[in-house]
């Protein structure tokens, strides 16, 4: 176990080292794009919802759509074979060649080619196979995989791309700039599309209603990989239909926007095959006549099993933009090399490598998603991305972890859902009330004892917890017990719940208080329920029966509360999300949407009283402070809730001048910060939050954060203290 | 709705087109039909190839420079230009829609370094939910080759972006009003 974590470390660290950097620059521009083109997209919203209908219906009707673009297809002179697996389109691929005696493959880029190595398969009937996109052409002369699904090259600087030409080509003058990389690449590859018998294209759309294949690219390759070829070959996989040609617009509004963040790319083709553009046989042009023979290659491989899946069905709608990839913290530190599966890399490659390489493909990757939901804000068609993790992690857990020893140990600290087996890092990290229940009742010898250098040895080799990483300081007087013995408020205009969130409870008492002297100061008179953990601690491990009592538990606790319409007020922005949107896989959906009504972030509901006639003096300010700068870090599930801007404007509001941090994650994400085969790339994902904090600009503000997590990584990365918003307009600070 | 009306909705849409092409760094020229053949002149760099012109009023062979119809495989390796015509202009992002054919439009805007495009102003639709409906109609007519192209070809897989990768590297749209 231990030696299995050491391994996942080090292909880690190597990366970091070796691809890191480049990969980090032209993912964060990708992200970087995206939030500024699809800024300029009016319709953003509604476009996404009308795409992720149109996949919603075509999945559903599959079945139908496919016999309808058989038909259009056969209609149009072409022909249509429905691949099984990737054997069965592997075998019709060679055959289409060796029926045309074809000597020459080219392709332009296709994800589905990938996933059925197709390439290997034509060379060993003999075949030459050239990669027409020009990062798929770097590859092949590398002999690497892709790293990103859009860009696959990425992980490679343009210094390492000249050294590798160079060297492979031998070229009279030395390759240098990238202009001379790309008209050397485009001369060489010219004229092998010129020559091929065959080309192959994939499809990013197939209208059900014509046959029209779409295909989005910038370079021209497949155009003219289409245009210099007498047999097109076009490899998808089942999920590209959609039932007709006006059922493109939203999709080619968002997929360039939502990948590289280009508004459009160069070329968007609609090609209707067999095409009747000239073929190269004649002189003139015209007099080569059109004649040109098309296959559409449709591939299973699993996806018709994904679609009757409940859990894996959402992983159709993808429409591999990489928006998910690019938005990751952590893909953004080590790239689809480390973050990627047999062919898809990013978010959304648990669904496809779980559905079409089965759930083993997973396991060196799914534990990357930390569930920080950056993903599921940016998706074009809306797929619950981290809930796809969760489940592809639940059931890696069900199909049998390893057995150890000290499962006994973890048992009886865990009265969890879960079955024995599940990996001991994992049960502890998914057991975290627990333990913090007794962590506080016992400290602070429990946080003595967790200092220890012996005990931590035990507890990284044993539970994978790193060793590098303070420990939470547990607090010996729980926020529950300092409310329940102190005098609540006669007098009041209102009544609402604060939610004694589980780090609130035991390990930051502090943001406990000042949300009740906040909440005083502004004529409430506070409920603190005795409830349990909201189950984000087990549902990011996996343990989604666990997480769902915690959910009914927590649910049953509030539903009176709810029921007579008191706010519930969260400290804790991850349980505010997991409220909002991961109850919604967990608790029946008119309990969702009751709670969710009634929950709101505590800034959130400073902000409202202020806005209504709440008197801001009562709270603290620049003066009672001392400061008027501040930085402000969010936490992702803040952000992908929207209600970053509540803390901005309620700090503005007192007269602080804030400024923000952007980077998606701090890297520590719950748990994740703590595992040994983890630390060092939560390490490199934080140092870009320091670089940030430490800036010129925000290096001599209050560092003030929501979420307990970012506050621990802040603790580590920073010299200085942090708080929680709450605590900075404590009303403690005016007395 | 009155002429007029129309008229001033139409170049709406020809500002917005011209402005999304400039914004993107395309070069954009708005001519008459009879002043088309002077602003195709100085725009071309021979040797140049040419489509039929199905959309717009000119004739490429009224040019005083040579543009060969019709060409052979070599002559189209050697031209340094390409001429076609667009079926659709898109405001919103600069489009334009090419369609290929038996003729050979495909090739020619594809080959060449400079790819020349003609559009005609009323042929300029805003959005591209427009464009989508009207590239369906076009497809359900029986035409199979539709590209909407924006800009010139390009890449960023050398490691910086590369304007000019497998397609043409200079795009020069020049819109066509009737007069």
């Amino acid at each position: 176990m231990s030696a299995d974590r050491e391994r996942k470390a080090a292909t880690i660290r190597r990366l970091l080292d070796t691809e890191g950097d480049s990969v980090y620059e032209n993912v964060t521009g990708f992200n970087e794009g995206r939030y500024e083109s699809t800024a300029d997209l009016e319709d953003y919203e509604q476009l996404r919802d009308e795409a992720r209908t149109i996949k919603e219906d075509a999945i559903e009707r599959l079945p139908e759509l496919l016999s309808e673009l058989t038909a259009a297809v056969e209609d149009n002179g072409g022909s249509v074979y429905l691949a099984e697996d990737e054997a069965d389109a592997n075998q019709y691929i060679t055959r289409v060649a060796s029926a045309h005696d074809a000597e020459t493959v080219v392709k332009s880029k296709s994800m589905t080619s990938e996933e059925l190595a197709v390439n290997d398969a034509l060379e060993a009937a003999g075949l030459t196979v050239w990669e027409t996109d020009l990062g798929e052409f770097v590859l092949q002369v590398a002999d690497e995989a892709p790293s990103h699904i859009v860009a696959p090259a990425i992980h490679r600087s343009r210094e390492e791309i000249a050294e590798l030409f160079n060297k492979v080509f031998e070229p009279k003058e030395r390759l240098e700039t990238a202009t001379e990389l790309t008209e050397f690449a485009r001369e060489y590859l010219g004229e092998r599309m010129l020559d091929a018998d065959l080309g192959m294209t994939g499809a990013n759309f197939i209208a059900a209603d014509t046959g029209t294949i779409a295909l989005v690219t910038s370079e021209g390759n497949a155009r003219k990989t289409v245009q210099g070829t007498d047999v097109h070959v076009a490899v998808a996989g089942v999920e590209k239909v959609v039932p007709s040609v006006s059922d493109l617009a939203p999709f080619v509004e968002l997929i360039g926007r939502s990948g590289t963040g280009q508004d459009i790319t160069s070329y968007i083709s609609l090609f209707t095959p067999p095409t009747d553009s000239p073929t190269f046989d004649g002189e003139p042009l015209s007099a080569g006549g059109g004649d040109r023979e098309f296959h559409l290659v449709l591939v299973d491989n699993g996806r018709m099993a994904m679609r009757d899946d409940e859990l894996l069905r959402e992983t159709l709608y993808c429409i591999r933009c990489s928006a998910c990839a690019n938005v990751c913290a952590n893909f953004q530190h080590v790239g689809g090399h480390a973050f990627g599966g047999e062919t898809y890399s990013g978010g959304i490659a648990t669904g496809w490598e779980a559905g079409v390489h089965g759930l083993e493909a997973t396991e060196a990757f799914n534990d990357l998603c930390t569930s920080c939901s950056r993903c599921a804000d940016v998706c074009p068609v809306r797929i619950d991305i981290p809930w796809i993790n969760e489940v592809v992690r639940d059931r890696r857990n069900r199909a049998g972890g390893q057995t150890g020893d000290l499962d006994w140990v973890v048992e009886g600290l865990t009265p969890d859902a879960e079955p024995a087996g599940v990996d001991l890092q994992k049960r502890l990290f998914g057991n975290f009330e627990t333990i913090a229940r007794v962590g506080s009742a016992l400290a602070p010898v429990s946080n003595w004892v967790g200092a220890l250098g012996p005990v931590r040895q035990v507890m990284e080799r044993v539970l994978g917890v790193d060793r590098r990483r303070d420990l939470p300081q547990f607090a010996r007087e729980t926020f529950r017990d300092w409310f329940e013995a102190r005098t609540a408020p006669t007098e009041f205009t209102q009544e609402v719940v604060l939610y004694p969130d589980l780090y609130t409870q035991y390990l930051r008492p502090e943001r406990g208080r000042a949300a009740v002297r906040t909440l005083e100061a502004l004529g409430c008179r506070v409920i603190v329920p005795d409830v349990r953990s909201s189950g984000r601690a087990p549902l990011s491990q996996g343990m989604i029966r666990t997480a769902r009592e915690h959910a009914r538990a927590v649910y049953g606790a509030l539903a009176e509360h709810v029921d007579v319409g008191r706010p519930i007020v969260v400290i804790e922005p991850s349980d505010l999300a997991m409220f909002e949107r991961d109850y919604e896989h967990l608790l029946p959906e008119r309990s969702v949407e009751r709670l969710s009504a009634q929950a709101v972030d505590v800034m959130e509901f400073v902000l409202e009283r202020l806005k209504g006639d709440a008197d801001r003096q009562t709270l603290a300010g620049p003066e009672a402070i001392g400061s008027a700068e501040i930085a402000f870090h969010s936490n992702c599930q803040q952000r992908t809730i929207h209600r970053e801007d509540a803390t901005v404007a309620v700090l503005d509001r007192l007269g602080f001048d804030v400024v923000e941090s952007d980077v998606e994650c701090c890297g520590m994400a719950g748990s994740f910060g703590y595992k040994q085969e983890y630390y060092e790339l939560s390490m490199d994902v934080g140092e870009v939050l320091r670089e940030q904090l430490g800036d010129p600009a925000a290096r001599d503000r209050l560092v003030v954060a929501s979420g307990t997590s970012c506050q621990s990584q802040l603790s580590a990365l920073l010299q200085r203290p942090n708080q929680h918003p709450i605590e900075l307009v404590d009303p403690l600070h005016c007395s | 709705m009155s002429r007029s009306v129309l008229g001033e909705r139409m170049s709406t849409e020809v500002r917005a087109f011209s402005r999304a092409l400039s914004e993107r760094g395309v070069r954009v020229r708005e001519t008459t039909a009879a002043e088309a053949p002077g602003v195709l002149e100085a725009e071309i760099e021979p040797p140049a190839v040419g489509a039929t012109l199905d959309t717009v009023p000119v004739d490429l062979a009224d040019l005083s420079v040579q543009v060969t119809h019709d060409p052979t495989p070599q002559e189209l390796d050697d031209a340094a230009t390409g001429i076609t015509d667009a079926v659709l202009g898109i405001a919103d992002y600069g489009s334009v829609v090419l369609r290929g054919g038996p003729e050979g439009a495909e090739p020619v805007s594809l080959y060449p370094d400079r790819h020349l495009v003609l559009v005609r102003a009323a042929d300029i639709v805003q959005d591209m939910q427009t464009g989508i409906g009207a590239i369906a109609d076009s497809i359900r007519d029986g035409h199979r080759s539709h590209v909407i192209a924006t800009g010139p070809s390009a890449t960023a897989d050398m490691g910086e972006l590369v304007e000019g990768a497998h397609g043409p590297r200079s795009v020069t749209i020049v819109v066509v009003s009737a007069e």
